[in-house]
């Protein structure tokens, strides 16, 4: 049976992981420095987690070509999936990554602004590698809107709307992070979670907001969704992801334990 | 020495490290004429099966992989590169042939009775239950053993005796296939960890030894 993932993200700010504290601040430099970013995926490969995802805040050409270098290192010593975002804006830039040890790219803001390049990408290396990310913000009781723009730019979309235009176009997997829950520790927002991911056919990764053992099981129960994101309780040692694992295990959650 | 197929996969780098890291001197490979000081062959794989296969066809790489294969010579194929094996695939507007190594189909998953709302692809680490005890590529890799999957389709064998491993999602498929020297597995070995590692490197033996 498919294991359920759990991914810790780390996001690189000139080769350095980074923490802002709520969302969007950690471009304003509210920032706590977290380390290396190599030295850390190898500490949460030893761990067992399924997946590592780096985020790259600064979105920049610079901060692409730090990028690539930190895929490169961890992909000589991490012989697992990794994933990148942040600053992707052409199927060049796509191609960069994945040929630096990258198995999936994620897409955001550029996805709203040019949804062709979901198409692209997945024409040129399949929606497996394709992966669209959502920063969604609740706007009103029964609305989530799409931000962009590290959640400074309202975009008029609907969540769940979106999630279905980037499968149609060709997204292999959503990321779906809650503008209001990133950052809180208080749980993942499980409604819009499972709104959306009953709404695609594909995968659907929850983040923002995980704080306690427990926000990581009800999301992946009560919100539906097929993978966990997070990264302050992992890089501030507050869990380990094998405890997140057991603990999920003892909630009749299938996780790969053996590793 | 063994002969990275290069038609521009965009795994190879990863391949090539875990390759290296299991103990294998590794070449990559553009054409059929560099296949000469090869001992064994690995062709990776993301993507899409035609792309796949009109590059090799550019290369001529398809031709050099069925005689390699035809003089009973180990090969080993990753997930596209499994997929290559088969005669054709499901794929929307799928054109190109496969290599036609093996017997069947290409197919995509389909939600089914009990799980209809099945996502897809099949994104993660999934299980595998031996099918051919004696496989020299799963030695120390029982039953249970955990490997990472990406992939919408999966190769449907008409000769069930070359089904190594199978594997549930939705439906159970094949996982791996094993026939003489030929290998392939629709997980990412080079992505799956100590487990992954372990199969290289007993590929990496089984080419030393033959």
């Amino acid at each position: 049976m498919l294991a359920r993932r759990v991914i810790p993200c780390l996001d690189v700010h000139d080769g350095q992981v980074t923490r802002g504290i709520q969302f969007g601040r950690a471009e304003a430099g509210e920032l706590r420095n977290v380390g290396d970013p190599v030295a850390l995926a190898v500490r949460y490969n030893e761990q067992g987690a399924d997946e590592m995802v780096f985020f790259d805040i600064t979105a920049s050409a610079h901060g692409r070509h730090s990028m690539i270098e930190v895929i490169e290192r961890t992909a000589d010593c991490c012989f697992m999936p990794l994933t990148v975002g942040g600053g992707i804006r052409t199927v060049e830039d796509m191609g960069q990554m994945l040929r630096a040890g990258a198995d999936k790219v994620s897409i955001n803001s550029s996805a709203v602004s040019d949804p062709g390049l979901i198409q692209a990408g997945a024409a040129k290396y399949g929606s497996q590698c394709i992966v669209v990310s959502i920063d969604a913000k609740r706007t009103a009781p029964d609305t989530w809107e799409v931000f962009v723009a590290g959640g400074r730019k309202s975009t008029g979309l609907r969540a769940e709307v979106w999630a279905q235009r980037a499968v149609a176009l060709g997204a292999g997997e959503i990321v779906l992070n809650s503008i209001n829950a990133d950052g809180t520790k208080q749980g993942f927002d499980l409604e819009i979670t499972r709104r959306v991911s009953e709404s695609v056919g594909v995968p659907v990764v929850a983040s923002g907001g995980a704080g306690s053992l427990e926000h990581m099981a009800e999301v992946l129960l009560a919100g539906r969704a097929d993978a966990v994101l997070a990264a302050s309780i992992f890089h501030f040692g507050t869990y380990t992801v094998r405890q997140v694992k057991e603990h999920l295990r003892q909630q009749g959650i299938p996780v790969r334990l053996d590793v | 020495m063994i002969a990275l197929l290069d038609y521009d996969s965009g795994n190879i780098r990863s391949v090539e490290k875990a390759l290296r890291f299991s103990g294998a001197d590794v070449v990559r490979t553009r054409s059929a004429a560099d296949l000469k000081n090869a001992r064994g062959i690995v062709l990776p794989g993301v993507g899409a099966f035609d792309d796949c296969l009109q590059a090799m066809q550019r290369q001529d790489l398809d031709g050099a992989v069925k005689e390699w294969i035809g003089q009973g010579r180990p090969f080993l194929g990753i997930c596209v590169g499994y997929q290559a094996l088969f005669e054709r695939s499901e794929e929307f507007n799928s054109c190109a042939r496969g290599l036609g190594i093996l017997g069947g189909p290409v197919v995509r998953f389909q939600p089914t009775a009990e799980e209809p709302h099945l996502k897809i692809p099949q994104i993660g680490w999934n299980q595998i239950e031996l099918q051919r005890e004696d496989c020299p590529l799963f030695q120390g890799l029982p039953s249970g053993s955990w490997f990472y999957f990406v992939h919408s389709f999966f190769p449907c064998p008409t000769d069930p005796s070359v089904i190594a491993t199978r594997t549930t999602y939705g439906q159970s498929f094949a996982s791996s296939v094993w026939r003489g020297n030929v290998f392939a597995t629709q997980f990412h070995p080079e992505k799956s960890q100590a487990n992954g590692l372990r199969l290289l490197k007993n590929f990496v033996d089984l080419v030393a030894a033959a």
